[in-house]
């Protein structure tokens, strides 16, 4: 099978979108586990019932 | 009556506890939208012929567009919730607008650097400096400059009013980013899917543009649903530790 002409661009172009998505999908997923994870922290110790 | 039921939702969805609730019921199918749309886009694209002048680097535009579409909305968006921070004092305005600039300044990176991507092989140039792209990168940096001011103020409601007065001034850039074809003479093409005369684009490499910029837009809306809840967990831990630091 024949790449297409000026396939690099393409793909450049394509990557980049996979790239910037798997970005902002794994930043969001990542910094919700860390937010959960020290809440569950502080609650533990005792810090959620003094702000409730 | 309409009115005043909006307003009372609107009261409601301040409470931050009551919108994790929404977020954590919407998110699951949003997250199922997206799929779909992003399957039945990506199809399409595969499907779709090469131009008879351009060849396969059409195919450059089916991520290049949606991604400008983004680039704008979110400023858009953003705008709306600054309005929010400074007229409406809304609680969650803040929280839109700061989560919405990372995904803004990473859709309008995208947009140029696909743009690019299609310039080199088509205009034999990555970059010129017309009015469209030189528009489209002062937004960019505008993004920037809204991220940096987010992370340089500490307290988030200073920031937010900060945020919010920029963030309206970079509206006006949204007119001349759209406008900028008509205005003055670009390398850039013209208006060519919403003419007066209809597009000007053939339906065989029509038809992807809208299902991607509909995938877009459906993700945009879910990493920003996403991103927000995760601010207002972030504004819980920093509530908390501040009451723990002083009762220690």
């Amino acid at each position: 099978m024949e790449l297409p002409a000026h396939a690099a661009f393409i793909v450049a172009a394509y990557g980049a979108t996979v790239l910037v998505m798997v970005g902002l999908i794994a930043w969001v997923i990542i910094d919700y586990r860390a937010q959960t994870r020290v809440l569950a922290d502080l609650d533990a110790r005792g810090s959620g019932r003094k702000a409730s | 009556m309409i009115v005043q039921e909006r307003s009372m939702a609107l009261i409601q969805l301040a409470n931050p506890s009551r919108f994790l609730a929404l977020v954590g019921r919407v998110l699951p199918w949003l997250v199922v939208a997206s799929l779909i749309a992003f399957a039945a886009g990506i199809v399409l694209v595969l499907l779709a012929p090469d131009d008879y002048q351009q060849g396969a680097t059409v195919k450059i535009m089916f991520v290049h567009v949606p991604a400008a579409w983004l680039a704008s909305l979110i400023w858009a968006v953003m705008s709306v919730a600054a309005l929010g921070t400074l007229v409406w004092r809304h609680p969650l305005a803040d929280v839109a607008a700061k989560t919405a600039a990372p995904i803004g300044a990473a859709f309008t990176f995208l947009c140029l650097f696909a743009g690019s991507m299609w310039g080199r092989p088509m205009w034999g140039t990555y970059w010129v400096w017309d009015a469209r792209l030189t528009s489209v990168l002062v937004m960019f940096l505008m993004y920037l400059g809204l991220i940096a001011l987010w992370n340089t103020v500490e307290d988030p409601s200073r920031a937010g009013r900060a945020a919010a007065i920029l963030t309206l001034v970079g509206a006006l850039n949204l007119p001349i980013i759209k406008f900028s074809v008509d205005w003055w003479n670009t390398l850039h093409q013209g208006t060519s899917v919403f003419r007066l005369d209809g597009p000007s684009i053939h339906p065989a490499i029509l038809t992807p543009l809208p299902v991607m910029t509909i995938a877009f837009t459906l993700l945009f809306v879910t990493l920003h649903l996403g991103a927000m809840r995760n601010e207002i967990l972030r504004r819980r831990v920093r509530t908390l530790r501040l009451l723990q630091a002083q009762g220690a």
